[in-house]
Order: structure tokens, then sequence, then C-alpha cells
């Protein structure tokens, strides 16, 4: 993990620079949200999957488009951790740290590993600036950054410098500040520019002033990597790229893979689909990468409220396409009455639910998975729908089309759990072929003969789907109970105790539709169980293999339909001493397993809105082993 | 709607589900029930192509009653629930039907939005100034000082108008008939229906156990003739039971005068001519109320424009027309690296 010392510190330029193997390395990019930091991260991730890398990004902005400069409420960060060997987090912590003001630092600092490396843009260290950031003295000058190496680089003149030629003003050139920090980082981790200089050309275009000056400070930041005699112990590091199955591979983000997934069992379920949504953060992409696949079949609506969303799309499916909306805790929130619309008239949907820090508007940006119980049991009466949760950016993709699956064969609303980091994030990602996926058409009713809309299929308990515009076919559903036999409304008690079974019976014999709950890492016995959903896969992963390493007896089991359950998982969790259930929220899994199971289970929980770290699954672990 | 004649021509009754009428004996509700029936055979409408959504009250069980596709949703919401079976399938005949509370209590959001969009929906709004299924509250229609469980000591807050919430909501087609004006009512339906994009209509109902007689003041038969105009695009706007009152423009106090013909010299000229695209007089006879005026009834708006769903399914085609879709080639689009 250590950044190599440069033994040749003072050599005049790179190429007398010494090259070393690090097998993983973490870097935060951090400046203040108008910096644009994401985009450099984003940026860098590309290269860096192009070159071969394994690596996980976490994109960690506060919900301020523009807050106001150099505050600390108005920092944006990046962190990217690749390697050489397989990535499953985006690092515990940061090795590099990129501040590009005097807030950056203050906010970031702390996190940094001892020892680690801290490059300054000293051009952006004004006094006023160090105020404003909350430091009385200059945080370079009082041992604040003692622990830690310091390269101080006056970014924000070279950046000036190199783009005011092509008439820009100040403020506009003062932008290509994160290129030239793209450019001195490509340098340092041996990085190909060219996605970045194509990225910039599709931009802008080629002969744009803006995009001369990016490419510019891009060429200029790594110049200066190239040719200066660094303060800090700085030197190119050379990663070997690592050993992935093979296949064509893509950077992809949770929101895009939703959202292809979205679309992929859409064509598997031979339908067209309806995606109505109300704007929310982070659910929002899927709305707009869908707004732009009309060619597949998909009709997208803004609605006018997130309730309004779930009854389009509740209105579409009775018509016959796939209905579908996407929002965050407190859209499905609004949603929840509607959603029993669907769960009583027993119609397929697709509620996305990109969890976000709560209560209420809570931390709109940050991660968090304390959706679980709103997603299980959160509806008035009886009403239990499947709930699929996705452990990373890529499993999105599969976890969409399970959803379709489920939906329109059971005929039943699904809902996604997905979260804030996992929408943001991007990881490599091996892209599927839709020839490997088997296709579960859907057959709509078309005979009249002892037609009725409650008409189930025997064994999957599914009701007949006959949308209008069906001759013979004409039917009334709603809300009110209706009767088993007919369809037609029914106050009667013990209908209402038949129709409340067969709902609940319906789902629950989803869990003999889905697999077994297998073992992700270890034996399916022993001391101690760490299990996780959704998100937390990878720190959980991490931990586990590397306690494992140090001969503890502990495996990890990662739960993805959360409702129903697999049909082993109580058998499963009983074979361990102990189960250790980790997650960002207060207890939710928890609560549900206990519910089931009846276990004397142990919880690590987090809801700092980080995601969390391996270390810290790493000393849940010892301390569940000792206890 | 195409207007199609179905090989053999269906009846009031064809329309007409197999379910019992759940409604108190007496409800304005039945006589609109039995319009529609009629309306829709009168029309050529096709059961399996028509589709009633309606939301929660009293009035939004009519879907039950209809041998058509239905939709009974929940409060408020079926003009979301109906724009999306719109989306879906734009060829549909779809209505809305919806109560005073249900359309601009809970589901005033929607409503608004499905006007202003102007969804290929026909809107039909019964108005009976009351909450019946839960009992007899007051509504945002009731007028203040009523007396309801939930205001023993009367109501304070100002009424809604229906029209006028829907013409500021550019609404494109705005209607107004009585419960038990069967004829009217049938007129109403089918221009309604006839009108692409939203259209808007206020069904005057009488709520016999919670309400009764509330709009006695132009309904009774006794002053219906003198209380109500019945408006025609292009006729001139008489009304009383000599045809001798109409409504003429105080140009000056830019309003609406009600006036006699044959007094202070008035004759048929000076009366206002009826224009359903005339926006400023939909707002002026919107806004009319009785006693001091005759309440308005029949088309009194009708200028359409693009539907919604119209436009959605041409900007679809739009995207459809370089042909469908390949997921296996979007998911290869950009920078991607192999691995052997």
């Amino acid at each position: 993990m250590n950044l190599q010392t440069n033994p040749n510190k003072g050599a005049p330029s790179g190429a007398a620079v010494a090259k070393a193997d690090v097998d993983s390395i973490v870097v935060r990019f951090a400046g203040d949200s108008g910096d644009g930091v994401q985009l450099l991260g984003h940026q860098f991730s590309q290269e860096t999957a192009l070159a071969g890398n394994s690596l996980a990004t976490f994109p960690d902005f506060p919900a301020e488009i523009r807050a106001p400069t150099g505050t600390t409420y108005g920092v944006s960060a990046f962190q990217i951790n690749f390697g050489s060997r397989v990535v499953k987090t985006a690092g515990d912590q940061p090795d590099v740290l990129v501040a590009l003001n005097p807030a950056a630092l203050a906010v970031n600092h702390k996190g940094l590993r001892k020892g680690g490396l801290v490059i300054l843009d000293s051009g952006a260290f004004k006094e006023r600036d160090i105020k404003r950031a909350g430091f009385d003295v200059d945080p370079r000058t009082d041992g604040t950054l003692k622990d830690f190496r310091v390269m101080e680089i006056d970014i924000s003149k070279m950046a000036l410098e190199v783009a005011k030629p092509f008439g820009l003003s100040q403020k506009e050139a003062l932008r290509a500040k994160n290129l030239w920090v793209l450019g001195l980082v490509s340098w340092m981790y041996d990085r190909e520019t060219n996605s970045t200089l194509d990225y910039i050309a599709r931009k802008f275009g080629v002969d744009d002033p803006i995009a001369k000056a990016n490419v510019a400070a891009l060429k200029a930041g790594h110049a200066y990597g190239e040719t200066h005699e660094l303060a800090g112990d700085v030197a190119p590091v050379q990663m070997p790229s690592v050993k992935f199955e093979p296949g064509t591979y893509r950077l992809v983000s949770g929101a895009d893979a939703l959202a292809w997934g979205l679309v992929a069992g859409a064509q598997l379920a031979g339908l067209e689909a309806v995606l109505a949504s109300y704007p929310i953060t982070p659910s929002s992409p899927v709305l707009h990468i869908l707004a732009k696949l009309k060619q597949f079949g998909i009709t997208t609506f803004q609605a006018e409220d997130e309730i309004a969303a779930c009854c389009a799309a509740i209105g579409a499916s009775y018509a016959g396409k796939l209905g579908i909306t996407a929002s965050s805790g407190p859209g499905i929130a609004l949603k929840t009455e509607a959603i029993g619309l669907a769960i009583g008239t027993e119609l397929p949907l697709v509620v996305v639910n990109t969890q976000r820090a709560g209560p209420s508007t809570g931390l709109p940006t940050k991660t968090e998975q304390s959706d679980l119980f709103l997603a299980v049991w959160g509806r008035n009466a009886d009403a239990p729908i499947p709930v699929i949760a996705a452990c990373s950016p890529g499993d999105c993709f599969n976890v969409a089309i399970e959803a379709v699956r489920l939906a329109t064969k059971y005929m039943t609303p699904v809902m996604i759990l997905s979260d804030g980091y996992i929408a943001n994030a991007a990881e490599p990602w091996r892209i599927p072929s839709m020839a490997d996926y088997a296709p579960f058409k859907v057959e709509f009713r078309t005979d009249p003969e002892g037609f009725h809309p409650f008409l189930r299929d025997p064994k999957t308990l599914a009701r007949v789907w006959a949308k209008p515009g069906t001759p013979g076919l004409m039917h009334r559903i709603g809300g009110i109970e209706k009767d088993y036999n007919s369809g037609n409304i029914s106050y009667d008690a013990s209908n209402h105790q038949k129709m409340t079974d067969t709902r609940a019976a319906k789902i629950n014999n989803i869990a003999n539709d889905i697999p077994e709950q297998g073992v992700e890492v270890g034996e399916t016995k022993g001391k101690v169980a760490v299990v996780g959903w959704g998100s937390t896969f990878g720190p959980i992963n991490r931990a586990v293999t590397n306690a494992r390493a140090q001969g503890l007896d502990v495996s990890h089991i990662h739960i993805r339909h959360i409702w129903p359950l697999p049909r082993n998982l109580g058998q499963l969790l009983k074979n361990y001493e102990k189960v250790l259930v980790a997650e960002m929220n207060n207890g939710q899994m928890l609560t549900l397993l206990k519910s089931q199971y009846l276990l004397d289970a142990k919880a690590l929980l987090k809801v700092s809105g980080q995601p969390l770290k391996i270390s810290e699954v790493e000393s849940a672990i010892r301390s569940v082993l000792a206890s | 709607m195409n207007v199609q004649t179905p090989p053999d021509k269906l009846t009031a009754k064809d329309f007409a589900s197999d379910q019992e009428v759940r409604w108190c004996p007496g409800c304005g509700d039945y006589a609109i029930l039995k319009s529609m029936h009629k309306a829709l055979a009168d029309m050529g409408a096709s059961p399996e192509k028509t589709v009633f959504v309606s939301g929660i009250g009293c009035s939004s069980r009519f879907p039950y009653y209809m041998a058509t596709y239905g939709f009974h949703t929940i409060h408020g919401r079926a003009p979301a629930v109906a724009t999306g079976v719109k989306l879906a399938q734009p060829d549909l005949d779809v209505w809305v039907v919806t109560g005073d509370g249900d359309a601009l209590s809970i589901g005033g959001n929607h409503l608004f939005h499905a006007l202003r969009r102007n969804v290929d929906l026909n809107i039909l709004l019964f108005n009976n100034e009351i909450y019946g299924l839960t009992k007899g509250q007051y509504s945002p229609t009731s007028r203040i000082g009523l007396k309801s469980p939930s205001t023993p000591m009367g109501s304070l807050d100002s009424p809604a108008q229906p029209c006028v919430f829907a013409l500021g909501c550019n609404a494109r087609f705005i209607a107004r008939g009585i419960d038990v004006q069967a004829k009217e009512l049938g007129e109403l339906f089918s221009r309604a229906r006839a009108h692409k994009g939203a259209s808007f209509v206020e069904l005057i109902q009488n709520c016999i156990v919670y309400n009764d007689g509330v709009f006695d003041g132009f309904t009774a038969k006794d002053v219906a003739a003198e209380m109500q105009l019945h408006v025609k695009h292009g006729q001139p706007m008489i009304y009383g039971k000599e045809r001798n009152k109409g409504l003429r423009l105080n140009v000056q106090a830019l309003q609406i005068e009600a006036v006699v013909i044959g007094e202070n010299g008035i004759t048929e000229k000076d009366l206002l001519v009826h224009d359903e695209k005339n926006r400023v007089l939909a707002g002026m006879l919107s806004a009319l109320r009785s006693p001091l005026f005759p309440e308005v009834l029949g088309v009194i708006y009708c200028d359409p424009a693009t539907s919604y769903d119209s436009a959605v399914a041409a900007q679809d085609a739009l995207a459809r027309a370089k042909g469908p879709g390949d997921l296996d080639k979007l998911m290869r689009a950009g920078n991607t690296w192999s691995v052997t």
C-alpha cells in the first residue's frame, strides 16, 4: 500500500525516476463543489480501468450544487481505490489526498493514512481562504500535517498560465485546475490520457478555446510531473493489470447498470415499459438515462410528484406495459399507498429505491441502507412484496432483470434496493451478452372463455393479465377487496381471509423460485458468519478474506433476496456459532433475521453517511470471536 | 377517439355491468350513470376500447357499473393513473370519474397537472359539495357556513369553483351539466369524448343524504328556467321562462351583467354571443353564480391543442424511427477494453 520513496530525489527528469510495484493505492481528490472534482475523479477512473487495474470509486459530494466558495460544507470529494489485485471497496484510508483548497484539506486530512501524501494547491491558500476553512493558523505551518508528506504546488497559477493564452477569462482559466491535476496524477500512476483527450474533444469540440485550454492544462500537469524536482517523495508507480476473467469490460455506475437492466428485463419479458419518476437525489440518473433510451420501447414520464409517478406506472401496467417508478426513501414513502394498490390489484410494478441517509431529507447525497423496513414492512395492512438488493454497481443489471422477472411472473410490485453509494460509484464490469439470458415472455390473457380478472395460475398463484383493448375481457379492478372466485368486489369476511392468505402465499412461494443462499467466502458452517446485504459487500468480503488469511474461522454470507428470504437461510445461519450482521442502518436486517429465525445475532451498525470500512468489519469480527 | 360502428349496434344496456349499483336510493349518480350508458351506445363506443378510471368516494364506484374496462384506484390519484394508461395505450378512450373532495382536495395536484399537460382524458367531476362516503363532512366546494360533523359551527373556508380552477390550469375543454338533465349530459359526454386533450366536465350532483337540495336554488323545477343559462357556440346568451333574459358585457366595468330584453332599451343584439374559443369569456362565465346570475351550463370553453399523450407518442416514434435499440451495442459504446 505504500507509495514508494523516491531514491533519486532531485533527479532532473522523470526518466531517471525508478518505478516500483504496489498492489493497491487509494487516492482522494477534494476541492470546492465547483472545482470539477467529480469529473477529475471520473476521468482518472476511466484511465485506470483502461490500464487494466481493478478499481472501486466513491464520489462523496454535498447536497448543495454550488455552496459558497471555500466553505467546508461545499467540499466535494472523489475517492478511488485501484490495484493490481481485485479491489472491492473504495478504500478505508486514502494514501494520497489532493486538496484544491484549505477547506478540502480541513475536511479530509484526518482520514489520510499516516505517512500519506498531501498534494496542495498553494495558490488557493490565501489567508482569507484559510480562515474560511476554519483554521486559525495556516495548517501548513502549525504541525497539522506533521504526519503526512506534503507537496505544495501552485496549481492555480499554472492552470492560469497555460489556459489564459486561449482567450479565457481568469475564472474560466482557473477551471482547468482539475485537468492539470489529472495530468499530474496520470503521470504519477503511469496512465494513458487518451480517453480524457477524447472526452474533451467530444464534450467541447476540438477547436473550442475551453477544449484547448483543458488539453493544455492536462499536458502541463503531466509535464510537471515528468520534469520537476518534486518537493515530496513522489514517483511514478507502475501497477500491473489485474487478471480479470476474459471478456469485454467497461466502467459502469450503479445507475447505468440499473437502467440497462430494466431495459434488458423488459426485453426479456417481451414488454415495452413506462418509467414514471419524480426528480430526487440520488435516484434521478435512472430517469435521465432511460429518457435517452426511447428507441428501446421505453416511455419516460416526469410526473408532478412521487405519488403520481407511482400511479402512472401502475396505470401503464394496467394497460399492459411494464410500469416502473424510481425514487429514494422520502419518495418511496410517498408512493406507499399506491404500491398497496398494485398489491391489491396484483399488477406488475418495479419500484427502484436508491436509498439515502435519513430520516426525512436527512443527508440526500450520502449513503445508507435504512429503508429495509420500509421495503419489507412499510405499508398499511398485510401487503407483502418481493425485495431484492444490489450489492455493487454492476450487480444492479442482474438485479433489475430479476425484479422484472418476478414482477411479471407473479403479478406483483417488486422493490429494488440500491443506495447512493452504488448508484454513483463505478467499477470495471464485464459486459454481458443478451444472448446469455433466457427470455421470460409475458403471455397476456386473450381468451374470454371462463375469464375473470382474478383467475390464478395454480402454481404461481399469479392472476391473469388482460389488457384494455382486448375484446371480450372487459373487467374492473380496484383497491376494494375482490371475491376470490369472480374478482368482483367483496366485503365477505372469510373471502378477505382467503385473499390475504393467497397474497401472502404467492409472495412466500417465490422463495422456491430463487437460488438458495450461498456463502461468498468461507465455509457453510463454523464459528462466525458475517451477514451483509447490498452495498456492504465489498468491505465485508475483503474483511472476511483478510481475517481468514489470519486463520480466523469466519465466513461471509450476502443476502440478495431480502424478501422472501432464501429458503435455506435459516438453516444455514444455525450452522454457525455466532452471526454478525453488518449493515449501514440501526439494525434492520438484524431485526428481520431475528424475527424470522429467532437468532441471537450480533451487529455492526453504522450510519455516518459513509460506506463501511474494511477495518471496521475486521475489528467487529475480532470482538465477536472474543465474546 | 374514432367513432366506430361495431357490427351489432350496442344499446345502453350493453354498457351496464352485471354488478348491483350500491348508491343511496335517489342519488344523482344513478342519473349520470344511466346517461353514460346511453351516451356511449349512441356514440358507438366500443366497450373494449373504453376505460373508466376513478379515485375514491361515492362517484368513484362508477367503473364497477360499466361493462367496459375499469380501474377503481386510490383517493385523488385517478388522473395520474389515467395518465399512465394513456401513455401506455394512447388509442384507448379514457374517462376519469371523480368527486369534489377527490379531485379538488386530496387530488388537486393531479387534476391540475392532467389539465395543464392536456392529457387526452375525459374528466367528470361529480360536484355535490360534500363528502358523502365518509358521512357528510364539508368539502372544498362547500359554501361558507356549512354545518357538518367536522364543522359544527359552520365551515370557514372559501369554496373552490371547479370550472374556474380548470380554466386556471389551462384546460382546453370545460363544460358543466346537471345530473338529471339526461339529454344535455349525453351531448356533453359526446363533446368531451370527441375533444382531443383533457376534457373537464363539472356535473352538478345532488347528494340526497348529506346535502340534499343544496342546488335547488337553480335546479328546482320552478326556478330552473330562470336560473340556468345553457350556452351554445354562436348563440346569444338568452335564458328565462319567457326567454327574455340575457347576459351582456359591461365594457366600462369589464364584467357581465344580467339584463332583461325590452327593459332600458335592451334588445337581443346587446347580448353576448357565446364563443367557445374565447378564454376570457370562459373565465367570466365560469365564475357566475346564482342567485345574482344564472348558472352557466353546456360547453363553456373548447379550444383544442396538441394532447400530451399524442406528443409523447410522436417523440417516442421519432426516437424509434432509426430502428429499435440494440442493448448489446449500447453497453459496448464508449471506452471498453478486452481481456483475453
